[in-house]
């Protein structure tokens, strides 16, 4: 087995100010990181040069293709990178309107992923599309409706499967239980937990959320303006911080 | 008995930089060795970090200095300088540990939970769950539970469910932090029952136990912290 992604620091600076500094980490095959860290500590800007949604200003992000080439993502040509994001890669918006096209059907969401794939049977599209409805809860009967007229719960739900349609070897998420209601996010991070698991996936989730990587996560980097102060394993990073940033943080937590 | 579990000068003090940077020290320059098939209980006064130990063996806690060697096949791994991917690896194979508390995870079905390290290594899910369902019949969870969420068991009953998951897979090396804590005589027997068994596999044990006539009953010898 090898490496599936690497960053060798990676910085990413706004004029002078630096959106993340000197970021350098292993991800190996269904590994789930947590990146964790308030608003504003560039846990977001990290995971866009990560996924090449955003070129780092310094430093190289590598991604061991499934042919076993490792290349660095400013290396690829453009339709190398799009493949890429179409297939191998999935990507979980906070806001599932930006991870969805809203103009289409749910089924059409699913479909469309698998169409970039060159899947063009419509019976085998329509049959895996209601398969992959299922296995997030959306009943069969809404899989012709829009977006639109689904919940926020929902909607997320439909991203996933719409990233995971075509068995991705990594997923990026942003956030991805955010602006949920309680119940719907622990439904929600419950059916993470089990695809990634049984699907044996890789993800990079950013979150502030400690629950959330406490649930979904084996490691986690912890980030303070832009520079990664501690990483390790998530128990340890939560039982035993050493960083007094991470203390703060973690003693924070409300107990309930 | 060839160890298998070596703790050596090991240090642990925890630094609280939110109390004034104050510093608590736990032990210094700890010395230890388990070997296969023994049973050895860590004792002392409460606050001397007797569970602190067994978490450091696990890799929960970090150490200030020091080593703890686990064997692991024919190899030594120092879980105080390993990456974080060969820790996760030796809990999935090396080292088991079990505590009084299970971490509910919402919808998981009890027999799952119990069935999950086994399916980790590579078990198939049926033979996994034959022997989780196995395992919870003598800890004397009701049938009616298993296909249910601990969610809502009550204390007891999580517990012996987090029992039965920390004896399902074997492991050469299993820390126990009063795994009987707060069970009735008959629950406390089977869980004494399921410690010998793994001895008897030849797992080494490392064990907290708040009943001097328990700890008496599982271990031979024991590390005093004080």
């Amino acid at each position: 087995m090898s490496v599936l992604l690497s960053a060798e620091n990676v910085s990413k600076f706004y004029g002078t100010r630096a959106g993340c500094r000197d970021v350098s980490f292993e991800l190996w095959p269904g590994e789930v990181l947590a990146i964790v860290g308030e608003s504003g500590s560039g846990k977001t800007t990290l995971l866009r040069c990560l996924s090449g949604h955003l070129p780092a200003s310094s430093g190289k992000v590598r991604y061991t293709m499934r042919d076993g080439r490792n290349v660095a993502l400013d290396e690829m040509s453009e339709a190398e990178r799009r493949l890429l994001m179409r297939t191998d890669w999935g990507f979980v918006h906070q806001d599932a309107r930006d991870g969805l096209r809203m103009g289409v059907s749910a089924g059409a969401n699913v479909g469309e992923r698998m169409m970039a794939v060159g899947e063009r049977h419509y019976g085998h599209i329509r049959a895996t599309a209601t398969d992959w409805l299922k296995r997030v809860e959306i009943p069969e009967d809404r899989i012709d409706d829009s977006p639109w007229s689904y919940s926020g719960g929902m909607r997320q739900r439909l991203q996933i499967a719409r990233n995971l349609v075509t068995s991705p070897r990594l997923v990026f998420m942003d956030e991805p239980t955010g602006g949920l209601d309680v119940s719907v996010q622990a439904r929600l991070l419950d059916l993470i937990r089990g695809l990634v698991k049984r699907l044996d996936l890789a993800a990079i989730v950013v979150t502030h959320d400690l629950a959330v990587a406490r649930l979904l996560s084996s490691r986690m980097m912890v980030m303070q303006q832009g520079q990664v102060i501690e990483q390790g394993l998530t128990d340890q990073i939560l039982e035993d911080p050493q960083a007094p940033y991470t203390q703060l943080l973690v003693s924070s937590v409300l107990q309930v | 008995m060839s160890a298998v579990l070596k703790i050596e000068n090991l240090t642990k003090s925890f630094l609280l930089h939110q109390q004034a940077g104050a510093r608590i020290p736990v032990f210094e320059s700890l010395n230890a060795e388990v070997g296969a098939g023994e049973a050895v209980a860590v004792t002392g006064p409460s606050g001397r970090g007797k569970s602190s130990l067994l978490k450091l063996v696990y890799g929960t806690y970090r150490a200030n200095a020091g080593a703890i060697r686990v064997l692991s096949g024919t190899d030594w791994t120092d879980v105080v300088t390993a990456a974080p991917r060969d820790v996760i690896e030796l809990r999935r194979d090396v080292i088991g540990y079990v505590t009084q508390f299970l971490r509910v995870i919402p919808r998981v079905p009890a027999e799952m939970v119990v069935a999950e390290p086994m399916m980790d290594r590579g078990i198939a899910e049926e033979q996994a769950l034959a022997r989780a369902r196995m395992l919870l019949e003598r800890l004397n969870i009701p049938k009616r539970l298993w296909h249910l969420s601990p969610m809502t068991f009550s204390g007891g009953e999580q517990q012996r469910v987090n029992i039965a998951r920390g004896f399902a897979a074997h492991f050469p090396i299993l820390l126990l932090d009063e795994p009987t804590a707060s069970l009735d005589t008959e629950n406390r027997n089977r869980v004494l029952e399921l410690i010998a068994e793994a001895q008897g596999q030849g797992s080494a044990i490392l064990a907290v136990f708040h009943d001097e006539n328990e700890r008496r009953r599982a271990c031979s010898r024991s590390i005093r912290l004080d």
